[in-house]
């Protein structure tokens, strides 16, 4: 298998991630979206480190980070989606838009 | 083997990840992201990171049951007993969507990329190990103090109560007012 293959699919995923995460008016749905997004990420770094530098753990760190972003994406977006209910009794993002301004 | 395996499981996630978007009910959404970010696990062990592959497997898993709890007490429709829809333009982002997928696939196919230079080492896992605490320690200490201010802000953001409702407005109040005093000797 080559770089192009992996990276195809792992645009395929980061797209597919970007569409929910545009289009998803409930915040837990949006988040998913972002989740897709990372895996992509993932797998492009791991194709990277495989097809390019599998000599020196560079891609492996990136790995690292990007599994350590997800789950403090989780984290963080949990808890302002159980104070923004808590506060407003909203789970939707069309009706958390005053939070822009 | 690993062309089969790299296919079988390129297809699945993808297919999944739409998937995830087109289900009604929210709980079979949270098992279609699981499946997607399980493939993503299996095709990093087909590049030859086993360690990586499993942690992203029994990550997602975890992380994948808590959002399904998360799902089942914010959404509307958890089971997907009542069709709806709950998007917003979807037309311009699928079109949007479109554009960068066409942008990254050109540019996946127009840049030369550099070909392979040296040979994986025999254990990757303790390459990791040793580059994290050595050459990227810098890295793995940002990591550990994002991790630790996110522990404490997600229990700042979560919890009910938080200092001014215990304290007041100003802070000045000599002491709390809780609903149930703790402490020694209450």
């Amino acid at each position: 298998m080559n770089l192009e293959l992996f990276l195809v699919l792992a645009a395929a995923l980061f797209c597919t991630g970007l569409f929910g995460a545009l289009t998803q008016q409930s915040v837990v749905m949006l988040m998913m979206g972002l989740e897709l997004m990372l895996g992509g990420v993932i797998l492009a770094a791991g194709a990277a480190w495989h097809h390019i530098a599998p000599a020196t753990a560079d891609g492996q760190v990136l790995i690292v980070v990007a599994i350590t972003a997800m789950a403090l994406e989780m984290a963080i977006g949990f808890a302002v989606v159980t104070a923004l209910f808590r506060s407003r009794e909203v789970d939707m993002t069309d009706m958390a838009a005053e939070l822009r301004e | 083997m690993s062309v089969v395996a790299f296919w079988v499981l390129g297809v699945l996630a993808v297919t999944s990840g739409v998937l995830v978007f087109r289900f009604d009910s929210m709980a079979r959404a949270t098992f279609s992201l699981l499946t997607s970010l399980l493939c993503v696990g299996g095709e990093l062990i087909v590049l030859g990171l086993d360690y990586l592959g499993i942690v992203t497997v029994l990550m997602m898993t975890i992380e994948m049951a808590i959002m399904a709890v998360f799902m089942i007490m914010f959404m509307m429709n958890p089971a997907g007993l009542m069709p709806m829809t709950m998007t917003h333009n979807t037309r311009g982002a699928g079109f949007l969507c479109a554009v960068v997928f066409a942008l990254l696939v050109t540019g996946v196919l127009l840049v030369p990329w550099p070909p392979r230079r040296g040979t994986a080492p025999p254990d990757p896992t303790a390459d990791l190990g040793l580059s994290l605490m050595g050459p990227h320690m810098l890295t793995m200490t940002t990591l550990g103090m994002a991790l630790f201010a996110t522990i404490v802000s997600s229990v700042v953001l979560a919890t009910r109560r938080g200092r001014y409702d215990r304290y007041g407005d100003d802070l000045r109040a000599t002491r709390p007012d809780d609903p149930v005093r703790g402490g020694v000797g209450r």
